[in-house]
């Protein structure tokens, strides 16, 4: 069976479960391919940061509860 | 809940089979701001979701979103510039512990403005009855000079929100 939407019309109060068509569930994947990077591109400049921070804290000597005290 | 907030239309209710989004159309513009009330879970292969929200099915307008969270630990922030929907709240995945939901409430004020970008905000959090979890707020700024007339909700990472999955809408007005 085929993906459903869930529909209310907020001026009849119907609610309806209707199918995606073609276009909708092409628009999905798509959307989910630009998702999927959007993540993959913030979980990376996550790691970098994190990866940057603790050279600095090497490089420092100090801890990053010491470093918080700095703040 | 205070007399100015009136559910619009009736609370959606994901079943069994799952739902691809939920949607609220036709929405009448005698209101002064929004709210909607989501509780989710999706099918994500993982712990944490985020949720979308899409405005009148444009998918072509930027929809820059911002966001600072904590997970228990650690505090983050991060932005986003997807052109077809805000990534605000996050919310559950498959396999967080089973039965919990994630919270988020989304406010979208001024929505029958049609001459000026309008702008949602909102708070969340996951939940997964361990150590981690994850609290957000977001805002975001959609790029379009119209009046909000439907919404669209459907899962980030997953394709379905899990069944027991519902979300109301509230108008609420100015007096």
């Amino acid at each position: 069976m085929a993906d459903t939407k869930i529909v209310v019309n907020c001026e009849t109060g119907e609610v309806s479960e209707i199918e995606l068509t073609a276009d909708e569930v092409a628009q999905r994947a798509t959307d989910a391919a630009a998702y999927a990077k959007a993540k993959a591109d913030e979980d990376k400049a996550a790691a970098d940061k994190a990866t940057a921070k603790a050279a600095l804290l090497a490089k420092l000597g100090i801890t990053a509860d010491e470093a918080a005290l700095l703040a | 809940m205070a007399n100015t907030y009136i559910q619009i239309g009736s609370t959606v209710t994901v079943g069994v089979l799952g739902a691809a989004s939920m949607d609220f159309t036709s929405i009448p513009s005698t209101y002064t701001d929004l709210v909607l009330k989501i509780s989710a879970r999706s099918n994500y292969i993982g712990v944490v979701e985020t949720c979308n929200l899409q405005i009148n099915g444009i998918t072509t307008t930027t929809y820059p979103t911002r966001y600072i969270q904590g997970d228990g630990s650690a505090a983050s922030s991060a932005t986003s510039n997807i052109s077809a929907s805000f990534p605000l709240g996050v919310v559950t995945g498959n396999t967080a512990t089973s039965s919990v939901f994630g919270s988020v409430d989304i406010y979208l004020a001024n929505y029958g403005n049609a001459s000026d970008y309008q702008s949602a905000s909102a708070d969340s959090v996951s939940e997964n009855n361990a150590t981690t979890s994850y609290a957000r707020i977001s805002g975001g700024l959609w790029q379009n000079n119209a009046a909000i007339t439907s919404i669209s909700i459907f899962p980030y990472l997953g394709t379905l929100w899990s069944q027991y999955t519902t979300a109301s809408l509230y108008g609420i007005k100015s007096s």
